[in-house]
């Protein structure tokens, strides 16, 4: 099963394998290896200033939308008197109940899901509005 | 018949023939070596999932491999250095290992070709989420200062005797992440895999043993008990952004790493782009497996008794607990730094989870920074370290490949 004779083959081409490399003096280690921390240290120092500058640019848009959406709300008690009047109804509306952006058959399965959840007959139910939520 | 005759072939082809003859009885330490291996896998639970077939691959190759003439060995050693060796005719040819090679040796050309271990990073970026280092992007620094011990231990390797090439393999163990250990060796010093992946593995287990005592050794208990403030939440949109840009700006900077870091993002963005499921699943849970199977036999297949019993492989388990502890050092030491600079807002306990190993790294501060202060919960705050270390082993591994190559 083994070849003795081929074993101080091999071991002749694991030393040339070993030797391969180039052997480098202490001072020349020493310099490839701050060399090399610098360069790690350089390379994450770079990519944390792209990762601050991309989340500063994330941020001011959150705070943005934030003062945005503050802003609407401040606005709808001010336009409270009439908020329905400036919205147009949507084709459907009968009756009391108005409908926002929904169609009828729409408002009336939504109805129908309400009382069948609610387990009360659907002519006890008194629906106001219907208005879709974007 | 001549059952003489008979029995003569038969005792002669047989194994147990082969402990008798030169160097056989080499095999019968590696056999028990592999046996302590399995031990501690599976009943220490040391990294269960890549000891326990590494420890296999040890077993079957030095049940089979006697030496070149080994015909019925699953990896051959001779084949595999004839491929190294440009005089030889085979120099580079993946054909004569799959005419002439052994199971083990048709699987190892996955790892010689760099694929396992890319393959096993796709599977770490699908797993990982990189939102904590997204919100606290300082986490990075900390990354960085933990591959201190690849840098230290390169050089001491270097004094020992190694060659460049050699110390640049054994120092990556210092970044605690065994598939950039393995991409590394295999293309730098590959008649030294075995040694430095059972050392990379089994002190990657060791972590919670190791660390601790540096730990309490570089900080006060003061400094421990620091709990820092919630980081801000991280935008789907910024999770997506994130692995696109560290893909073009990491391997623009050492395109070395490109295996590695673009196989990295490429899982992470799967994971986050939220349409790509079906893939992020499979890479996390069945890619991962296959790989892990095909990875860990094939690496324990290279510790064949003639190659793995030697001076070196001592020198080499203690350079690779010298760069374990030297990382951590590194990133505590930073730690300590940013702590004072923070004005003690930053518990330095993070700093050690930079050295890669993912997660357990990261459980250590938790645990750690849970022992001075119960009220301490770390694991987020550490997992941004820990996950910047595993770019920073990265870019620290093609560092040194574009150097040594």
């Amino acid at each position: 099963m083994v070849d003795i004779t081929t074993l101080a083959a091999t071991e002749a081409v694991t030393e040339a394998a070993t030797e391969k490399g180039d052997k480098l003096s202490i001072g020349e280690a020493a310099v490839t290896a701050i060399f090399g921390y610098s360069v790690v240290f350089a390379g994450l120092l770079v990519l944390m200033i792209v990762l601050y500058c991309t989340g500063a640019y994330f941020k001011s848009k959150e705070a943005k939308q934030k003062a945005d959406s503050a802003a609407e709300k401040t606005a709808a008690p001010a336009a409270a008197p009439a908020p329905a009047a400036a919205q147009k109804l949507a084709p459907g509306s009968a009756g009391h109940v108005k409908l926002f952006d929904v169609p009828d058959k729409e408002a009336a399965m939504i109805m129908a899901i309400v009382a069948d959840k609610m387990q009360k007959p659907l002519n006890e139910l008194h629906f106001i509005s219907i208005k879709e939520v974007k | 018949m001549d059952v003489i005759e008979t029995l003569k072939t038969l005792w002669n082809d047989s194994g147990f023939q082969s402990f008798f003859v030169d160097g056989g009885w080499k095999n019968l330490i590696m056999i028990a070596v592999s046996c302590l291996l399995l031990y501690l896998g599976i009943v220490k639970k040391f990294e269960p999932l890549l000891l326990v077939g590494i420890a296999f691959g040890c077993l079957l190759v030095n049940l089979s491999y006697f030496g070149p003439g080994s015909s019925d060995a699953l990896y051959h050693l001779d084949l595999w250095d004839n491929f190294l060796d440009p005089e030889h005719e085979n120099y580079h040819s993946y054909g004569a290992i799959m005419s002439h090679g052994g199971l083990l040796d048709i699987l190892y050309i996955g790892v010689k070709a760099g694929i396992y271990p890319s393959l096993i990073f796709m599977g770490v970026g699908a797993m990982t989420d990189f939102g904590p280092l997204i919100s606290n992007p300082k986490s990075l620094i900390l990354g960085a200062a933990a591959q201190m011990g690849v840098f230290l231990a390169f050089f001491g390797a270097i004094c020992l005797g190694f060659t460049g090439q050699e110390a640049a393999s054994i120092g990556i163990i210092g970044g605690a992440d065994g598939p950039t250990a393995i991409f590394l060796t295999t293309r730098l010093a590959p008649h030294l895999l075995g040694a430095i992946a059972i050392a990379a593995y089994s002190y990657m287990a060791l972590i919670p043993m190791i660390q601790p005592p540096i730990m309490r050794a570089l900080t006060t208990e003061k400094e421990r008990q620091v709990k820092m403030e919630q980081s801000r939440t991280v935008s789907k949109t910024e999770k997506i952004i994130f692995p696109i840009i560290v893909a073009m700006f990491v391997i623009l900077l050492l395109p070395s790493t490109a295996p590695l870091v673009g196989c990295l993002m490429l899982g992470n963005l799967w994971r986050e782009c939220g349409v790509t499921e079906r893939l992020s699943d499979t890479v996390q849970n069945a890619l991962m497996n296959i790989v892990t199977v095909f990875l860990g036999i094939s690496v324990g297949a290279t510790t064949a008794a003639s190659r793995f019993l030697s001076l070196e492989t001592i020198k080499i388990v203690a350079l690779g607990l010298a760069a374990f502890c030297f990382s951590t050092v590194g990133g505590l030491l930073v730690g300590k730094l940013m702590y004072k600079l923070s004005g003690g807002k930053i518990n330095p306990l993070i700093g050690s989870a930079g050295v890669s190993a993912v997660p357990m790294a990261a459980r250590v501060s938790q645990m750690e920074g849970q022992k001075a202060n119960p009220k301490n919960f770390l694991l987020m705050h550490a997992m941004g370290p820990n996950v910047a270390g595993v770019i920073g082993s990265a870019i620290a591994a093609g560092f040194l490949l574009a150097v040594f190559k």
